[in-house]
């Protein structure tokens, strides 16, 4: 397995590690039983993410998606970190093996479960916004059904 | 400090037997199949290193036949065996559920040729009963297989007494022993196993080397086909320097076993000891008994193995893992699972195989790097939230040696 320096470097100096204990947004996505779960806690000020925090249990790719994916979001309006894609993630990685790739599926699902969950918490509507609900799962690569969990 | 812990993974070619490699690569050049004296030498020395061969595992020479690998010894033995018996014997193939894949993966693909095969499931330790074994055999049965040391957990199975039962129902029975010789005694005759399995590279000798014990009128059919080298049983110009250290290699980890296992043994316990008494929530995966020396396997719950080994690397120490990414797939380590470990906790796995190299001060290295390292993914790890929130370890397993 061959890891890009800016993958290693963000797994082993990840950024914006930890969690937000008044947090305006929680999305969790993932499950143990695959090996990877990522959860993100938001901070959001007139509409801006002011901050972003996250925990993740993975592989250095899970890490690594998860610490760039974070960057990519702080600062920026939420209208715009829903925009976020896996590729932007990957591309920002210098790309992923493979066989990581839905690694970054999993950071871009995370990052929008955590929206989702704070305009609910705003009396939204999440699908209002395009953000369709997060399986809970693996990727579509791995063997497991969404329903399990 | 650097430390090499995956010695079940491969092994470094001990100097000695380096040394007694080079003039094969250098002016030994000649084709052992050839007549003048530059091609006799050779074959003198391949016969000699499967005397050595032969003589660390109680075979006659002439029982030893030279292949590339562990990997094609296994292949050879079942293939060989099913298609020069299955007329005569049947289609049934007895087997655990915790082989390496050379192994698993050739039963798989002959599944789909039409054999059935039954793979026996190993208790929460790791071993398969004699009595599961006796309880499997049809009269249908072809061959029995089991491996002779796991190469993820190191559990030793009871092949003597799966011998006894093999040859009192006269089935052949082949052993994968790839992890056990050069650690653990090994002796075909003790075991009455009608085929064994062996490869260099894991007793510090060089890799793309193997050999495969067939006993006296046991006749697999050829897996290659070609000319008359091994008796024709493995045609293919020989890999001389590679046998040579072969035979050098064997013949000193067998003169060595006691001394070595002493040591190595006690590094083991050290390291085990150290990880279950430091760590909260972490599952010994290795046995408590009939185990190989040197292998280490443990679950640190909460955390995932591949980032685990990253951080390892990043300070100096190599080892293995059973989680899915390490492994390159999806599914953790099937021998962890067969434990009845559930897939997060196989994820969280970690290997260490210690050999006569390593020392206290690098085991010690190992203990604190793993506490510190552990600390550090539980701490990103949305798992453990939930754990350190609900109790304060608690929980904590005691250690069991």
């Amino acid at each position: 397995m061959i890891y890009s320096e800016k993958v290693m470097d963000h797994f082993s100096n990840p950024r914006n590690v930890g969690a937000i204990a008044d947090a305006d947004g929680v999305g969790e996505v993932g499950n143990a039983k695959c090996g990877d779960i990522m959860k993100i806690y938001l901070k959001i000020e007139n509409d801006i993410i002011t901050d972003v925090k996250f925990k993740t249990f993975g592989c250095g790719a899970a890490v690594a998606t998860s610490s760039m994916a974070t960057e990519l979001i702080k600062g920026k309006p939420v209208s715009e970190a829903l925009k976020l894609t896996n590729k932007a993630v990957v591309d920002a990685l210098d790309g992923l093996p493979a066989v990581k790739i839905h690694c970054s599926v999993l950071a871009e699902e995370a990052i929008k479960a955590a929206i989702a969950d704070y305009l609910v918490k705003q009396g939204k509507n999440p699908a209002d916004y395009g953000i369709k609900e997060a399986c809970n799962s693996c990727c579509s690569s791995c063997g497991s059904s969404c329903n399990e969990k | 400090m650097f430390v090499y812990a995956d010695n079940a993974a491969t092994t470094k070619i001990d100097p000695e037997v380096l040394k007694v490699m080079l003039p094969f690569l250098k002016e030994n050049f000649g084709n052992p199949s050839t007549f003048y004296s530059k091609g006799r030498e050779v074959s003198l020395a391949i016969e000699h290193a499967r005397e050595q061969v032969a003589q660390a595992i109680g075979a006659k020479p002439s029982e030893i036949y030279f292949t590339s690998c562990g990997t094609e010894s296994d292949n050879w033995a079942i293939r060989g065996i099913a298609s020069r018996y299955t007329e005569k014997r049947g289609k049934h193939i007895i087997t655990t559920n915790i082989e390496h894949h050379a192994v698993l993966h050739t039963l798989k693909a002959m599944e789909k040729e039409g054999y059935e095969v039954t793979y026996l499931p190993v208790d929460r330790e790791g071993f398969i009963s004699p009595h599961q074994v006796e309880d499997a055999i049809r009269p249908d049965t072809l061959l029995i297989t089991v491996m002779t040391a796991n190469n993820e957990i190191g559990s030793v199975q009871p092949i003597v007494e799966i011998g006894k039962i093999a040859r009192a129902h006269k089935v052949l029975f082949h052993t994968d022993a790839v992890q056990a010789v050069g650690h653990i005694p090994v002796n075909v005759e003790e075991m009455q196993v009608d085929l064994l399995s062996l490869s260099a590279h894991k007793f510090c000798a060089p890799k793309g080397i193997g050999a495969l014990y067939i006993r006296k009128g046991v006749l697999p059919n050829n897996l290659l086909q070609g000319g008359g080298q091994e008796r024709g049983k493995r045609p293919g110009t020989e890999n001389t320097a590679a046998i040579v250290g072969m035979g050098a290699a064997i013949e000193k980890a067998v003169r060595t076993m006691e001394q070595n296992t002493a040591k190595i043994s006690v590094l083991r316990d050290r390291l085990i000891a150290g990880i279950m008494n430091n760590i909260p929530y972490c599952i010994r995966n290795t046995p408590t008994h009939d185990m190989l020396p040197g292998t280490v396997n443990i679950s640190v719950r909460y955390i995932e193995g591949e980032s685990l080994l990253l951080l390892l690397d990043m300070n100096g120490i190599c080892a293995s893992s059973g989680s899915a990414c390490a492994s390159g797939s999806l599914d953790p380590s099937h021998v962890l699972l067969a434990l009845g470990l559930p897939h997060e906790t196989a994820h969280g796995s970690v290997r260490f195989s210690l050999n006569h190299e390593n020392t206290i001060e690098q085991v010690d290295y190992i203990i604190q790097t793993m506490q510190s390292i552990t600390t550090r993914l539980r701490d990103m790890s949305p798992l453990w939230e939930n754990v350190s929130k609900e109790s304060s370890f608690q929980e904590k397993e005691p250690v069991v040696l």
